[in-house]
């Protein structure tokens, strides 16, 4: 290594206590390791002075507190250098004081120790489900990382969304099964373990439920009934934005959750998986002003919070507090933040959690140009992210297919979940709509500078019935959240084929099974960007609880042994996978123009009913199919088969016509969902010729795909 | 944390006892390179080392990265099962060779 000559800003130049310092440097914000010694940065528009709270690793109280000289301050930024810190081993926070004046949004409290908003690394939840000490006078404990890495060359895969095959995953729900067969059950590492299970269904890109650290013991409580003890699971409450969830990492004890997550990053993109974060920006872990102090509300209150006039939280979402995201602070905090997770841990994209608040105004108006979603959609660093909105939130703002998108945001598409699921279970009047669902959604998304890349669309998610469910029960059953039921929504859109729950019937069963067919079948040959729930290609249930938020236990995971026990419906998924992966046809960017534009004899997209070329659409009718022509995928582009597919919800067989292929072309048949496994869908590129062209004996609730070749 | 260096031949035993940590590990780094020639062989016998920080982890990819980068090669012995899931779990196993001796680990070096 080549000699240089030392910088001249890192020598001490100050003296507090027996600890050296010097002036720090504003940038980066949060704690950063620099010869010697660590700079603190942190901002807060409204506090009278700061202290730094230095604790060693686990200790109950702090070992030294040092004031940040106010001849160190710039602007509203405390920063110092602070020298001989054992970085390895010791926690910090910050006191801030400042006025108590609830009326005008202040609520400082210098007997807090706050955690810094930019912590890399949080401590105090080390290990999932250990009871803390509720007594602990800093129960979130920011910590010092190293933030180098050997990335190997490993960049963020920039898969083109059209080709996305999306899988909605919960890090400790996907391996905590004991049948999951996996080292470390309930980690990053554990999901890095069963990435060839992710290679052979064919998923590309899998959507982690939160991440960012969160209290799992957050509203805990005992089941009065069944004295389960229920938690916060699913995490959709953020105590720190820029540290990884220690507990969800087999090396959480020892703290080095920042390397293995960007261990498992780069071993999903290794094998041609992105990453979706699933961010919750809409609030906080603090709750309202009956809720925990753990960080904002101490360190700038007014700043960070949508506040009423006099002084309450705004509560859009619905769970005590709204974080104030067109205010120009936080704005840029959620810059930062994006930044730094698509930066340094190499992210592909981000869900934004009840993203209609992120479009409101400090006082909760809905902007027509929100700043915020402006500077996400333009950020040199997140332009090759993918950015999907979940387009509506707790207070009534509901914005799918109106989300301020600047030519860059999709959408969660809740119309494509509900047209489907009315369709699926037979509703009358719905093949318009699921006209409109098949294509795209153009009625949502065309104009505007948008197109069928603005579509997420899903029928599950982690809110509701998995897909199981969905065709098992009418009703939520959500007893065992000891809300009496009240919680979870009574929209499911869901039929239960005869019979609420488990059943011995064959022929519901059977039913049931074709239904989940059908419902993956049609998502996976829609225009626009497909995502599937974990366990829904195995049919994990959840006896009938839609809401299973609260639930650390075999309720929520995934039960392995589904895989041996369907591995009929897990083949017939990962052939539609694989056959949408095969078709580009199926991935267009653009929506369908309806027309012949290339001269085929055949316009982009044709409607046809029982009788080719002459579709239904009254309201009784259940039977839509529809036909792309092969030469005009991608817009005329990329020479494709074509494909036909029919949608028959009907309770009724049908005798269908077959439109005609062009001359010295056949069809072939890719899948069946009425014919039984492994028939019901055949590998990509081996179909069987259809041994009758013109006409095909389609069953009751069922769907045929063909190829034309 | 003592660092004791012997030679079998060619190849440069190193035996690390005690806890490599942000502490310790910049002095154990800078004794093994010091000894590290162009094309080095070297043997970590860290049997008697029970904890490894993140320091310390990392101490041993740069070892690894500065001794391979001038042709040399590094075998690592008696790592303990709790260290070693550590390291496999945060990206710093796939580099080494690990074997239980150090007969062991000088077989593999000059194989």
């Amino acid at each position: 290594m080549s000699l240089t000559v030392d910088r001249i800003d890192i020598q001490p130049t100050h003296n507090y206590g027996g600890f050296r310092l010097r002036p720090g440097r504003p940038f980066p914000f949060g704690a950063t390791l620099v010869p010697g010694g660590v700079n603190f940065s942190v901002f807060s528009s409204h506090a009278v002075s700061c202290t730094l709270v230095l604790f060693d690793k686990h200790a109950p109280q702090p070992m030294a507190e040092i004031p940040f000289p106010d001849e160190f301050r710039i602007g509203n930024v405390f920063t110092m250098v602070v020298f001989d810190l054992d970085y390895e081993n010791i926690e910090y926070g910050f006191r801030m004081d400042g006025p108590f004046d609830p009326r005008v949004g202040h609520r400082f409290d210098k007997t807090k120790v706050l955690l810094d908003p930019y912590a890399k690394s949080i401590g105090g939840r080390d290990v999932w489900g250990q009871a803390p000490n509720w007594d602990d006078v800093y129960w979130h404990r920011a910590r010092l990382v190293p933030d180098d890495f050997d990335w190997e060359g490993d960049r963020p895969l920039e898969i083109p969304i059209q080709d996305a095959v999306i899988y909605e995953m919960h890090v400790r729900g996907f391996t905590q099964h004991p049948s999951s067969g996996v080292k470390y059950r309930g980690t990053y590492a554990g999901v890095a373990a069963k990435i060839p299970y992710l290679k052979s269904l064919g998923v590309n890109v899998v959507e982690l439920m939160p991440i960012f650290e969160f209290d799992e013991f957050e509203n805990s409580r005992i089941h009065p009934d069944t004295g389960e003890q229920l938690l916060n699971y699913w995490g959709y409450s953020t105590v720190g934005f820029f540290a990884p969830k220690a507990a969800y990492a087999a090396s959480g004890k020892f703290g080095m959750q920042v390397d293995e997550l960007k261990t498992l990053v780069k071993s999903l993109h290794a094998n041609g998986i992105e990453v979706i974060l699933d961010v919750v920006f809409n609030h906080t872990a603090e709750g309202n002003e009956m809720g925990p102090t753990i960080s904002f509300r101490g360190i700038d209150n007014r700043t960070y919070y949508m506040l009423t006039p006099d002084g309450y939280y705004f509560n859009f979402s619905g769970t005590g507090n709204t974080l104030n995201c067109n205010n120009p602070i936080v704005r840029n905090m959620v810059l930062d933040c994006l930044r730094y997770w698509a930066a340094e841990y190499h992210i592909d994209g981000f869900r934004f959690d009840l993203a209609a608040i992120l479009g409101r105004d400090p006082w909760g108006a809905p902007l027509a140009n929100p700043p915020l979603l402006e500077t996400l959609a333009f950020d040199p660093i997140l332009a090759k992210c993918k950015l999907i909105a979940e387009a509506w939130d707790a207070g009534g703002l509901y914005q799918v297919g109106s989300f301020p998108a600047y030519g860059r945001w999709a959408e969660w598409n809740g119309k494509f979940r509900d047209g489907i699921r009315r369709f699926l279970k037979g509703d009358s009047g719905m093949v318009g709509d699921v006209s409109q669902r098949i294509q795209g959604s153009p009625d949502l998304y065309s104009g505007g500078n948008r197109d069928a890349t603005a579509s997420i669309n899903f029928i599950t998610a982690h809110d509701g019935f998995t897909l199981a469910d969905m065709v098992s029960y009418n009703d939520k059953h959500n007893e065992a959240n000891g809300e009496g039921n009240r919680d979870g929504s009574n929209d499911n859109d869901s039929w239960n084929c005869g019979w609420e729950g488990p059943t011995d019937d064959p022929e519901i069963n059977a039913l049931r099974k074709r239904q989940m067919k059908n419902a993956l079948a049609m998502l996976l040959v829609s225009q626009g960007i497909p995502m599937i729930v974990m366990g829904d290609e195995v049919a994990r249930t959840q006896h009938g609880n839609n809401n299973a938020y609260c639930h650390d236990t075999d309720l929520s995971w995934f039960d392995w042994s589904l895989v041996d026990q369907n591995p009929d419906l897990l083949g017939f998924v990962s052939r539609c996978i694989a056959f949408r992966k095969a078709h580009p046809a199926l991935r267009n960017t653009t929506h369908f123009r309806n027309t012949d534009y290339v001269g085929s004899g055949y316009p982009d997209i044709s409607w046809h009913g029982v009788q080719a070329w002459n579709a239904d659409w009254s309201a009784e009718s259940r039977f839509i199919a529809f036909l792309l022509c092969g030469k005009h995928a991608r817009g005329g582009t990329t020479p494709d088969n074509y494909i036909y597919v029919a949608l028959n919800m009907h309770w009724d067989a049908q005798t269908v016509e077959i439109p005609r292929l062009p001359e010295g072309m056949a069809w072939h048949v890719f899948a069946n969902t009425g014919a039984a496994s492994p028939e019901d869908a055949w590998e990509p590129g081996q179909e069987p010729r259809l041994e009758d062209q013109r006409h095909i004996f389609v069953g009751p609730r069922s769907v045929v795909i063909f190829v034309g070749r | 944390m003592n660092v004791t260096i012997n030679n079998i031949g060619d190849v440069t035993v190193t035996l690390i006892s005690g806890e490599l940590d942000g502490s310790t590990a910049p002095v154990a780094q800078q004794e093994v390179l010091a000894v590290a020639r162009e094309a080095a062989l070297i043997v970590l016998d860290l049997t008697a080392v029970p904890y490894m920080s993140s320091a310390g982890l990392r101490m041993l990819l740069s070892t690894y990265r500065q001794v391979t980068n001038t042709g040399g090669k590094i075998v690592l012995v008696g790592v303990a099962d709790e260290i070693k899931d550590t390291m496999e779990v945060t990206g710093f196993l796939k580099f080494f060779t690990l074997t239980d001796t150090v007969d062991q680990a000088v077989t593999a070096l000059k194989g």
